[in-house]
């Protein structure tokens, strides 16, 4: 993968700092992933040439689209990409139509490399295009906002929580095409969420971003799993898994997904068979056992462990994380109490109780 | 009757609500979106022609404009003719005097626009004019009717001002103004009603189907 794109930020605000030094595959979904008002999306404005300091860089795989050590700043409008803002922002007194035509109409030919007819078809806009975007539900207006960056054909794609302004219906509707976007289309996408669950079945790479500043890169299964930065995600931290769809028990409304020669039940998933699925296992969801429970439990997912490593929090006191090893990392957040009972310690066996798996169903359940 | 300064006022006030639409567009853009300390300083001398007395300003014009003054003196030197008492001068005076009728409106109107749509615009590929002739302008469209009107109808109705560096010289400076107050002093009632009924008319039915236009047609803006 020799295709990069290297952005490093230095911007002194009155009320905060942000110092970012990214460097990415320019292939693929790259997720800023971060807490309301850590950067992120400042970190997209700088990308897009909204916002300037007085130390950048910024070189999309062989173009140089920001060196101020060199005095080299493209403006936006100079910058081939494609932006989708929090909300919509079409413009209001074009059509449907004209809004999609303003990025086409402005690249020129021998640049446009997306299909117009594609783009339509893909987001399923056909019957919209003569609609004032004031007749369209906000789901609308983010499809139409969405294709309307896309037919600029951009070099780079910048989605700064385009799902943020939709409630969950609406969500529905268009992380779908979202996903879709990146199965057919070619472009790099930076993707900025504060949602996992949003964000599990299309990202790639994940960024951690606090304060202004980056906290780690790297892959969703990998960060994950690492008990420092989980903690980072409190509630929220857990292991991802990749899991390939084995079977549909119809009967019991179940799936039965496999990883690693392990196996786990899940509510049953309009995904087909032989289909990859990205799991996100909270840790508060697992428990630990040293016996295996035999008849005596209700619980499906019970899998055989190793204790890799033992983390007590500085900010939980009652709670402790364990890192186990089923194949592959699994997290689980257990009470202290149960840690000084069972005496767990690096390289002990034992048995994972996963009680709920969390898929991001509802808005992957497509 | 002598309907010479019927066309000296629209003749005026269409030029000056020319001017004034390309001068108070970037200023207003400037005043709607900048952060800096001095906008509310410009703000408020922009603002001063509404709340001073004519006189005042007319006063302050005259003596600018005058052959020895800061503008009147480079002007005579590079045309050669004077400001006061011309229409060149009442055409300078009245774009100051109606400066706030037409800066306000356009900058509520960028205002509520806002820079978002810009924006966009400029991440679609659009330069910096290509985006305000595009999107900007539309979405103020209202803003911009609103500023031409009231700039218009507001220079129709200047008295003091041109009274103070016009005079009322006849197809030069004689505005309807003028020439009212000029038909009362010699106490030809009938043309004065004449023309002041004109101007009455007119005015209410220009500010009348603006309002109206206003009121069915909502702004782009949401």
């Amino acid at each position: 993968m020799s295709a990069k794109l290297l952005a490093q930020f230095d911007i002194q605000y009155p009320d905060f700092n942000l110092t970012v030094d990214l460097e990415l595959a320019a292939n693929g979904v790259t997720t800023l992933f971060g807490p309301s008002g850590s950067g992120k999306s400042t970190i997209l404005r700088c990308i897009a040439g909204l916002e300037r300091g007085e130390n950048g860089y910024l070189k999309i795989v062989d173009e140089i689209w920001q060196d101020e050590k060199n005095n080299i700043f493209l403006s936006p409008h100079q910058r081939s990409l494609g932006y989708v803002f929090q909300e919509p922002r079409l413009f209001s007194h074009l059509s449907v139509q004209k809004n999609l035509e303003y990025g086409f109409k402005r690249t020129p030919i021998s640049e446009r490399n997306i299909d117009w007819d594609q783009v339509v078809e893909m987001l399923a806009i056909e019957h919209l295009l003569q609609r004032k975007p004031n007749r369209l539900s906000l789901g609308e207006q983010q499809r139409i906002a969405i294709g309307r960056a896309l037919l600029a054909s951009p070099k780079l794609l910048l989605m700064d929580e385009p799902l943020a302004s939709l409630d969950l219906a609406r969500k529905r509707e268009v992380l779908p095409f979202i996903r879709k976007l990146h199965e057919e289309l070619d472009i790099p996408v930076i993707y900025v969420s504060h949602s996992l669950q949003e964000v599990l079945q299309i990202t790639d790479t994940l960024v951690l971003i606090k304060n202004g500043k980056t906290l780690a890169t790297g892959s969703l299964t990998q960060l994950c799993s690492e008990l420092e930065l989980s903690q980072y995600l409190g509630d929220m931290s857990g292991s991802v898994i990749e899991t390939m769809v084995a079977a549909h028990e119809e009967e019991f409304g179940l799936s039965r997904l496999i990883f690693n020669g392990a196996h786990l039940y899940v509510p049953q998933q309009s995904v087909e068979i032989g289909h990859t699925l990205r799991v996100h296992v909270l840790a508060r969801n697992v428990g630990i056992a040293l016996q295996k429970p035999q008849e005596t439990t209700s619980i499906l997912n019970i899998m055989s462990a190793t204790v890799v490593e033992v983390y007590v929090s500085k900010i939980n006191k009652h709670t402790v994380q364990v890192k186990l090893d089923v194949g592959v990392p699994l997290l689980a957040c257990i009470s202290r109490k149960s840690l000084h009972a069972l005496m767990l310690e690096p390289g002990q066996q034992c048995y994972a109780l996963i009680k709920a798996v969390s898929l991001a169903q509802e808005m992957t359940g497509v | 009757m002598d309907f010479g300064p019927v066309w000296l006022t629209l003749k005026l006030a269409t030029i000056t609500t020319f001017i004034l639409l390309i001068l108070c567009t970037p200023l207003a853009w400037w005043l709607a979106h900048s952060k800096s300390r001095w906008a509310g300083v410009v703000e408020a001398i922009v603002a001063l022609p509404l709340v001073l007395p004519p006189t005042v300003l007319g006063f302050y014009l005259l003596i600018a404009l005058g052959a020895n003054g800061i503008i009147g003196g480079p002007w005579s030197e590079l045309t050669g003719s004077a400001l006061v008492f011309t229409f060149s001068g009442l055409v300078i005076a009245s774009v100051l005097y109606s400066l706030p009728f037409v800066v306000q409106p356009l900058q509520n109107a960028f205002f509520s626009v806002g820079k978002k749509p810009l924006e966009v615009a400029w991440c679609l590929g659009a330069s910096r004019l290509d985006a305000f002739i595009t999107i900007i302008l539309p979405l103020s469209l209202r803003g911009y009717i609103t500023a031409a009107v009231l700039g218009f109808t507001h220079t129709m109705g200047e008295f003091g001002v041109v009274l103070m560096v016009g005079g009322s010289i006849p197809s030069e400076t004689q505005v309807l103004s003028i020439a009212i107050y000029e038909q009362v002093e010699v106490l030809d009632y009938s043309t004065a009603h004449t023309l002041s009924a004109g101007l009455l008319v007119f005015t209410f039915v220009v500010l009348l189907i603006v309002y109206t236009l206003n009121r069915r047609y909502p702004s782009h803006v949401s």
